[in-house]
């Protein structure tokens, strides 16, 4: 037994002494390998009888085991030495910029009108559309705007060349027209609104030959303006993201509204930006009404039975309202700098849970 | 429309303040667009008397005057010629602000000799250009009277913007009307003279149409006046002219003006001795011309109304008079037109010859047609008072269109339509005030309408006068049910696919932009498009003047722009219809994108690269996967539109004739011409030619993940460079559809010892073990395969590996 204890001593004293895993598997080899010292001890056992084979069998696994133990513990010591070492070499600046990153946009008229249809598709009502070059019927006359009406002058309408038979296409200068073309192709009760482009022949300051309108449109057979006010105070408090607006409503006129209405809302300016909802200025943000009956009859319906109520908003006016944006030519410049400043993040999908900005 | 607040209370008898008085405007829905008060701005300005004006001891042309002010005695210092002695004008004290100086006022020492206030000329107090003197105010007035009062300032003016449908209410007359429905006092009568005459009148009328357009003009009512004297209308009617911001012109034109605005009823004046024979109303012969009363000559045809003598066309019916018959200084006779014109002809007579007028603003609205006797009666009467004269009897042609119309309003129905709870007894009360004749039939109201109200169609429009009186205001929001409890999802798959594709470009790095739909001509040329249908009429510039064909051209020209800005590296995109023709299906909602310039800025880590043409195919089959386009299964091949690279371009289809989209170089030529510096790489995919997806479960198919790892084998082929890679996949893919899962080409390569025209292309080709791990016998089988399919398929060589 005394000789086992001097090999043990010896060869823990090899494991400690092995400075490397090159070193420490050298030790390993000498003693747990086919031909170490302790298997070379293993294979006298044979020779051996029952009762001596038993306790020196024990005695050689005890000491293969504290062996090994000592193998893999100086290992591990060894190992982190090692990456202690290499991690003392291993530096890199965390302050250099990393690679660059195109970082892409969504414009503002996007983001607001997926947060208008958040708030209307609430409400029950879907995404209608239409066509931007328009009949002069879908455009005025279904609207029961008749040619040489005065309104028509008011609409600064863009006009494509005359057909071999007189009548020529126009752009829409409003998307009214999509009132018709759903009325159309459904039955009531409808609740839509139109999203989409409108021109005018108009470029100044404040208008540009394009712009965004949204349109809404509900007819069953008891809707009356009470809901409308209702309908444009719900949008205007979820869209401007505030607890309460006052909302001043104005009888005006429109061809295709009886009785018809524009709509104001309350703002103040504090530091040169707008805000909605506080103060007592007024500004009106769009026109509505109760449908026409010559409009509801040109759309295919019965006015008798059916009632309802419509209105038209600027999505670029209530864009550049809710986001502080000055001028409404620059949303058509394509400029880089102003589209990184004010368009939107791609993951920034308004929701209602979620909130809209 | 413009009007001041006592014209108004010639129609109104009212108490209302003028703050009330705007709210009721705004409230009926006559938009008050501005108050203008130059009493306000003048309220530091006081009547004073010159009570003794002396020579100034040190300046021949000064005089130092002792002038009574409100706060009493005080010496003024003052260089007017007129300033004298007994002078009643204006004061300013020392503090004031001069308006027409824009100086503060000081007591100041002028040669020697304090002066303690300023005697005012009208230009100081900006009511006019007079400043040939001090004002000089004579009549009666009290020391410190409020200037603004003294010189008839006094008397804010209201501006309001009438909608088209409401002609009545461009007179003061119809306004007022409003405003006494609304509660705000109480409307006074028109007083009609009916003035008989003394005398036949020396000048007959006449309508002179056939049967298709007699009712260009339906009624003319003249009358003639001698002996009258035309000069300068009154200081009172000047100024209210004025203050609407019209010229006074003479007395007898300013009493048409007066009346038009009064009430909605514009006339014309002849100077009756410049007239030859019989007045009539004709249409126009094409070519003839009038010299009108804005100096201009105008070439009519045969569309067009006309007040004509024997000597041709003295005005045009309901827009503007002639210069020749017009009324001057020496006019002695007067003939006066009242007359009633077809709104429709007299607005399209103006848009054609461009005038605007206010008779045209009226008559193409629709003035009353029962009030044109008695317009010419209130213009007799005005021309009696002030230029004195003695009328004929009136000369009358034709009968106005009185338009009668009566409609039933359910006494239910501004409740059921308008919202709002409002007594019949009310109901009843507002459109009598506002001109209806009422009669209760039970369940309904008849409504006669006012021959004023042409707007007035139906039971709607009644329901309108009553809640826009009452005040919407007063309707109460009412919640609109909910359709479900739950909202349920509204968007159409094309609108979802619009939307992801917006926001995978946006994540992939581009901004997205919104451009015109129009385009330059040549632009539209290089794009495809430039058809005649979609040429605007009236484009706002020549830059505006085609639909876009493509929503390439605007962004390619919005890269210019942004390179001229100093940007270099621009990623745009823009989400938008196109337009192939005029009808709707001719119109595809596109999405387009370039990129241009480095992937990215300097960096110390790794060089950018310029961006190609993969690039844009890599957006495109983003966008196309977002957008749910059956991706694993379109085809890529070779080429595009002409405005893309020939070599650098190609399409996306799901077969021939269902085009998907394209990508690739812009054409260089198309850049030039663009005056844009490339290159420049482009997609754009068509989101209408995506088709439907197919209806399908929210389940998804269960997941086969292996437990085996795949084997990956690299094969190199050398092939003519015109062979497609996509060709060399395929064949790869196809060799053994159940064990190859994936192929990629990892390398390409042409030149070197290949040989001219030749290329190298090299795939990883993956193989997925399902039940059992590959034999090395399985895998050569498979490579061999491989090798044979792509050798096949391409005429490639096998290069190595395997």
């Amino acid at each position: 037994m005394t000789e086992l204890s001097e090999l043990e001593s010896q060869l823990i004293a090899a494991v400690d002494a092995a400075g490397d895993e090159a070193a420490l598997d050298d030790v390993r080899v000498s003693a747990l390998g086919k031909k170490g010292t302790i298997s070379e001890r293993m294979k006298t056992l044979g020779k051996m009888d029952p009762e001596e084979r038993k306790a020196a069998g024990q005695a050689l696994n005890a000491l293969k085991d504290k062996v090994a133990d000592a193998i893999a513990i100086r290992s591990t010591s060894l190992k982190n030495a090692a990456l202690e070492a290499r991690l003392a070499n291993e530096f890199d600046d965390v302050t250099l910029p990393v690679r660059p990153e195109l970082k892409g946009s969504v414009h503002p008229v996007s983001q607001v009108w997926e947060e208008v249809v958040q708030i209307f598709g609430d409400m029950g009502f879907a995404v209608a559309e239409g066509p931007h070059i328009e009949t002069d019927w879908y455009n005025f006359g279904a609207l029961n705007i008749p040619e040489d009406h005065p309104a028509r002058q008011e609409h600064d309408t863009f006009y494509f060349n005359p057909k071999e038979d007189g009548s020529r296409m126009v752009l829409r200068t409003h998307t009214s027209p999509v009132q018709i073309r759903t009325m159309e192709k459904s039955t009531p009760p409808i609740r839509i609104i139109a999203p989409g482009r409108t021109y005018r022949c108009d470029s100044d300051q404040t208008h540009t030959p394009m712009f965004h309108q949204v349109e809404g449109l509900v007819l069953d057979e008891t809707t009356h303006l009470g809901h409308l006010k209702w309908c444009l105070e719900e949008f205007c408090k979820a869209f401007f993201e505030v607890d309460q607006v006052k909302m001043r409503f104005r009888a005006s006129h429109f061809p295709f509204t009886e009785p018809s209405m524009e709509v104001d809302i309350n703002y103040s300016v504090e530091n040169g930006q707008v805000k909605i909802g506080t103060g007592n200025k007024w500004m009106e943000i769009l026109g509505s009404g109760m449908v026409h009956p010559k409009v509801i009859a040109a759309g295919g319906l019965d006015p008798d039975k059916v009632q309802g109520f419509a209105f038209g908003m600027g999505i670029d006016r209530i864009a550049m309202l809710k986001y502080g944006i000055p001028d409404l030519r620059a949303f058509f410049e394509a400029d880089l700098r102003w589209l990184r400043h004010y368009g939107f993040s791609a993951l920034n999908v308004p929701t209602l849970p979620g909130g809209l900005s | 429309m413009k009007f001041t607040l006592k014209w108004l209370k010639e129609h109104l008898d009212t108490d209302a303040s003028i703050e009330e008085i705007c709210d009721g405007l705004v409230g009926v829905g006559l938009e008050v667009e501005g108050v203008e008060d130059q009493a306000s701005a003048l309220s530091a300005f006081t009547v004073c008397r010159v009570k003794e004006a002396r020579q100034h001891p040190n300046a021949d042309r000064l005089r130092v005057c002792d002038v009574e002010t409100k706060d009493g005695l005080v010496q003024v210092v003052c260089g007017a010629p007129n300033a004298r002695t007994g002078l009643v004008g204006i004061f300013a004290a020392p503090g004031t602000h001069v308006p027409g100086t824009g100086v503060d006022l000081e007591v100041g020492t002028i040669r020697g000799v304090e002066s303690v206030g300023m005697l005012c000329s009208e230009r100081e107090l900006m009511i006019s250009d007079s400043h040939d003197g001090i004002i000089d105010l004579q009549g009666d007035f009290e020391i410190g009277m409020s200037a603004a009062e003294a010189l008839g300032l006094d008397d804010p003016v209201i501006d309001v913007a009438i909608t088209p449908n409401r002609p009545d209410a461009l007179g003061v007359h119809g306004i007022a009307r409003d405003l006494s429905a609304k509660g705000l006092g109480k409307l006074k009568p028109v007083n009609v003279p009916a003035i008989k005459g003394s005398h036949a009148s020396p000048i007959n009328v006449e309508l002179r149409f056939d049967k298709d357009s007699g009712d260009a003009c339906s009624m003319f009512v003249g009358r003639h006046i001698k002996g009258v004297r035309n000069g300068p209308s009154p200081d009172w009617l000047q100024r209210r002219l004025l203050a609407i911001g019209l010229r006074p012109i003479s007395a007898l034109v300013d009493i048409t003006n007066y009346i038009t605005f009064g009430y909605g009823r514009p006339l014309h004046v002849f100077d009756a001795n410049k007239v030859k024979g019989t007045i009539h109303a004709r249409l126009a012969k094409d070519g003839e011309t009038l010299e009108a009363l804005d100096g201009k000559t105008y070439t009519l045809d045969d569309t067009m109304t006309v007040i004509a003598d024997d000597n041709g066309p003295e005005g045009i019916a309901g827009i503007i008079g002639g210069e020749v018959s017009g009324c001057d200084e020496n006019t002695t006779e007067v003939f006066i037109e009242a007359a009633y014109f077809d709104p429709v002809r007299t607005a399209a007579t103006g848009r054609k010859l461009g005038i605007i007028t206010d008779a045209r603003y009226r008559f193409e609205r629709g003035v009353d047609p029962a009030f044109v006797e008695p317009g010419a009666q209130l213009c007799t009467q005005m021309i009696l008072d002030l230029c004195g004269g003695e009328p004929s009897e009136l000369v009358i042609a034709g009968a106005a269109p009185l338009n009668e119309r009566s409609f039933n309003l359910r006494k239910s129905r501004v409740k059921s339509l308008a919202g709002i709870d409002v007594s019949v007894e009310r109901q009843v009360e507002i459109l009598s005030d506002l001109g209806f004749k009422v009669s209760d039939k039970g369940d309904v109201l008849e409504c006669a309408a006012p021959t004023w109200r042409p707007d007035v169609h139906g039971e709607a429009d009644l329901v309108e006068e009553v809640a826009r009186i009452v005040g919407l205001d007063n309707v109460k929001p009412a919640a609109m049910p909910r359709p479900h409890d739950v909202a349920r999802p509204v968007l159409t798959p094309r609108q979802k696919r619009m939307l992801a594709s917006r926001r995978t470009l946006a994540s992939r790095g581009l901004n997205e932009a919104v451009t015109w739909s129009f385009l330059p001509e040549a632009h539209a040329a290089l794009f495809g498009g430039g058809q005649p249908e979609l040429k605007l009429a009236n484009p706002i510039s020549s830059e505006l003047s085609d639909m876009r064909p493509s929503l390439l051209p605007n962004l390619v020209a919005a890269v210019g722009r942004n390179l001229d800005r100093g940007q270099t590296n621009i990623a745009l995109f823009e989400v938008g219809q196109a337009y192939a023709g005029d009808k709707p299906e001719d119109e595809t909602l596109r999405t387009a994108g370039v990129r241009r310039g480095q992937t990215g800025a300097r960096h110390w880590a790794e060089r950018p690269r310029s961006v190609d043409l993969y690039d844009a195919k890599a957006d495109l089959m983003a966008t196309l996967e977002a957008a749910g386009a059956p991706v694993q299964s379109v085809q890529v091949v070779q080429g595009g539109p002409d405005w893309f690279h020939p070599g650098r371009s190609g399409t996306v289809q799901l077969g021939p004739k269902n085009q998907l989209g394209w990508f690739g170089e812009v054409h260089p030529r198309v850049l030039r011409e663009m005056d844009v510096k490339g290159p420049l790489v482009a997609f754009e995919m068509v989101i209408d030619n995506i088709p439907e997806p197919k209806q399908s479960t929210t389940a998804r198919p269960a997941l086969e993940a292996q437990d085996l790892l795949p084997v990956k084998r690299d094969f190199a082929f050398v092939a003519e460079a015109q062979v497609a890679a996509d060709k060399f996949i395929r064949a790869a893919k196809g060799a053994d559809k159940a064990l190859i899962t994936d192929v990629s080409v990892f390398d390409v390569f042409a030149g070197g010892n290949l040989g001219d025209g030749m290329r190298s292309i090299a795939l990883e080709v993956t193989l997925q073990p399902k039940d059992k791990t590959l034999t090395d016998e399985a895998i050569d089988a498979v490579s061999k395969a491989v090798v044979a399919a792509v050798t096949k398929a391409t005429g490639a060589t096998l290069r190595g590996g395997g």
